[in-house]
């Protein structure tokens, strides 16, 4: 029977069909863990008398709470040192490979893993965290998953789930200069909204997916929550085997051969069914920011902030009234003209060093306007030192942005890097809602190249503006 | 988990759609390493707000939450779940919930209650029109009732089986740690495991 690229992985994987209502019993094949979803989990093993059945498929690392300056210290945030702490005794207890803040292989958790190798096509890959939907651009089936089910991983090293409803997103065409993976993402979202994924796997294929880099691909995979969806994949190619290559835990010599030729397995066949299908142009994709407070309230840059009476579903209408009180924005503002407080460059989605090139290549030579701050926080520690190897630190410094350790930073309001009430700041992280970057900030999603644009101009710009 | 079989209390209409978990806990409020203790991190931002309906009498001691479509996007956070507990609610209705916010809510037992969302409507009417209303909401039965109004919801029947024995998904599982033994002697040798490797 024909079968797409996620049923073949689900597939893979089942340790035990259910039968009747009963779900199917899933093998897991990597467990990546953090400080902040994981403690209550650890406790609930103690409290039985469990252990981790497979440590040995399980990895820590410290980045929701992790300062990005002065890592040397102690963590100020009492509250905050004790969820890191807490997780260097769970690691050291139940035997999980931790990478702790100051380490060379610390880092956001999704930035860690693909880029150690341990992500490979293929794979089942879960973590206390929705945006682990970005490993699935290795092909791997990954999703984000609850303290309930991290405790269950532990113990079982599998997760009672249900099938995933499949659907293809297919973007065809070639994207114009200037106009990248988180464009293309954004625009997603925007035409399908933050509930049109739910329950579906979406599959990114067509042309201009398949030219994108795997960083590229890991920036489309990480916003597949954002439209609802807790998965999203992209078929493994000559492309993903050239990134694993090599990498500390890829496979070796004849392991390699036979990894390689399974994963060119790994695609969806020919005459299989989508339970649903869309479909971009990518020749008519520019770049896009949102306006409002869920990653659905986008448009092109060229565009102006939309008018909620406009608007003929009613709860989008009320939704669109709220998002812009909050946001402090008048509908008809073009959305050139909207001032950010701060920039941020960082984070899962786009924190990566491709990234980090992109954005230092626009602000080479440029300053960052004057009342602006921007914050540049590699997602990892490796990111940094191969961006610090390249100079772009450099080049950051020079245009009068701060140059920071790995973390997750501001993309979430939990350690010290977060906006003031009324800030606005256009950020490359993946979620604009309401408080996010701390309490009363305001949030414009953009990619890299527009961040660092808005950075030099202090207004929401792409590259094309500082012409 | 306790078991759950029918939940009476007071109706609260929260008319938003798209209630994120950023919403419905911030982040500030994850750092607790416990698994008690979370509400006073529920919707911390709208709660500053006098107007917010959590902040009015009969509402303040509502137990059954009625909120606007995709309600629990976003972070994968099973403190949202936890939070709302927490402070007391048993149940959630909305038209449409996101699909991790539902697994952690289904794993806790709280009940997320999905109806149509003209039902959603009419149930707020009611509860805005007479606050203080009981909401009763029967899981052997699938149905909704306050005062006159009776609806159906949709809940995984899998879930429902677990929620009404109060069974721990773990133990039942672990009934199967044979057929994981066995899997896991077919896995390839290649696939990589997190063993620590010489410094590079």
């Amino acid at each position: 029977m024909s079968r797409t690229l996620a049923e073949k992985v689900w597939e893979a994987h089942v340790v035990r069909h259910g039968s009747g209502a009963e779900p199917d019993l899933l093998y897991i094949d990597l467990h990546l863990l953090h400080e902040v979803t994981s403690p209550q989990a650890f406790d609930g093993l103690r409290l039985a008398g469990r252990q981790i059945r497979r440590p040995d498929l399980t990895i820590a690392t410290e980045d929701h709470n992790v300062p990005t300056i002065d890592i040397e210290l102690p963590i100020a945030d009492p509250v905050s040192r004790t969820q890191v702490e807490t997780l260097r005794k769970n690691c050291a207890e139940f035997g999980v490979r931790l990478h702790p803040m100051g380490d060379a292989e610390q880092g956001i958790v999704h930035v860690v893993g693909p880029q150690l190798g341990l992500t490979q096509p293929g794979m089942t890959v879960v973590c206390g965290d929705s945006h682990t939907s970005t490993h699935g651009a290795f092909g791997a089936l990954a999703f984000g998953i609850g303290t309930s089910e991290v405790e269950h991983v532990m113990a079982t090293q599998t997760l009672p789930l249900r099938p995933f409803k499949t659907m293809a997103i297919t973007v065809d065409g070639e994207l114009k200069p200037g106009v990248t993976a988180k464009d293309i993402i954004l625009a997603v979202i925007a035409k399908i909204g933050t509930g049109g994924g739910q329950g579906y796997v979406l599959e990114y294929r067509g042309s201009a997916i398949e030219a994108l880099s795997m960083e590229a691909r890991m920036t489309v995979c990480n916003m597949s929550i954002e439209a609802g969806a807790r998965a999203g994949m992209i078929a493994p190619d000559q492309t993903t085997f050239d990134y694993i290559q090599g990498r500390p835990h890829a496979p070796s010599g004849a392991d390699w051969d036979a990894a390689v030729e399974y994963w060119k397995t790994l695609r969806t066949d020919d005459d299989a069914e989508f339970d649903a299908e869309v479909r971009l142009d990518a020749d008519e994709l520019t770049p896009f920011v949102t306006w409002g407070t869920n990653p659905g309230q986008g448009l092109p840059l060229s565009a102006s902030v939309p008018d909620p009476e406009a608007i003929v579903d009613e709860n989008e209408r009320v939704a669109a009234e709220k998002a812009l009180t909050y946001m402090g924005l008048e509908p008809g503002t073009p959305l050139r003209d909207i001032h950010v407080d701060t920039v941020f460059l960082g984070s899962c989605t786009n924190g990566r060093i491709e990234d980090l090139r992109a954005a230092a290549d626009v602000l080479r030579g440029h300053k960052v306007a004057d009342g602006v701050r921007m914050l540049v926080v590699p997602g990892s520690m490796r990111v940094r030192a191969q961006a610090e190897s390249e100079g772009l630190h450099e080049v950051f410094l020079a245009a009068g942005a701060e140059w920071r350790q790995a973390g997750c930073s501001m993309c979430l309001g939990m350690n010290p890097d977060q906006l003031k009430p009324g800030e606005r700041s256009a950020s490359t992280s993946n979620r604009n809602f309401e408080g996010r970057q701390g309490k009363g900030g305001r949030t414009h999603l953009v990619s890299p190249l527009v961040a660092a644009a808005t950075a030099v101009r202090g207004t929401l710009s792409s590259p094309a503006d500082l012409v | 988990m306790d078991a759950f079989t029918r939940h009476t209390g007071v109706g609260v209409p929260l008319r938003r759609s798209n209630v994120d978990t950023d919403q419905i806990i911030p982040a500030v409020y994850l750092k607790r390493v416990t698994r008690t203790g979370f509400e006073d991190g529920l919707f911390a931002a709208w709660r500053g707000d006098e107007q917010f309906v959590l902040n009015q009498e009969p509402f303040r001691a509502g137990s059954v939450l009625v909120a606007g479509p995709d309600f629990g996007t976003g972070s994968s956070r099973e403190h949202a779940v936890w939070a709302l507990m927490d402070y007391g609610f048993r149940v959630v209705i909305s038209s449409r919930f996101a699909d991790i916010f539902r697994g952690n809510a289904g794993k806790q037992g709280l009940v997320a209650a999905q109806c149509e969302q003209s039902d959603v409507e009419l149930l707020w009417k009611l509860l805005e029109n007479d606050p203080g209303t009981e909401v009763t909401v029967d899981l052997a039965e699938k149905t909704v009732v306050a005062k006159d109004f009776t609806a159906p919801f949709t809940i995984d029947d899998y879930t429902r089986w677990r929620l009404l024995e109060g069974l721990d998904d773990i133990a039942l599982t672990l009934r199967h740690a044979d057929d994981i033994t066995e899997f896991e002697r077919r896995r390839q040798g290649w696939l990589p495991t997190t063993d620590p490797l010489p410094a590079r």
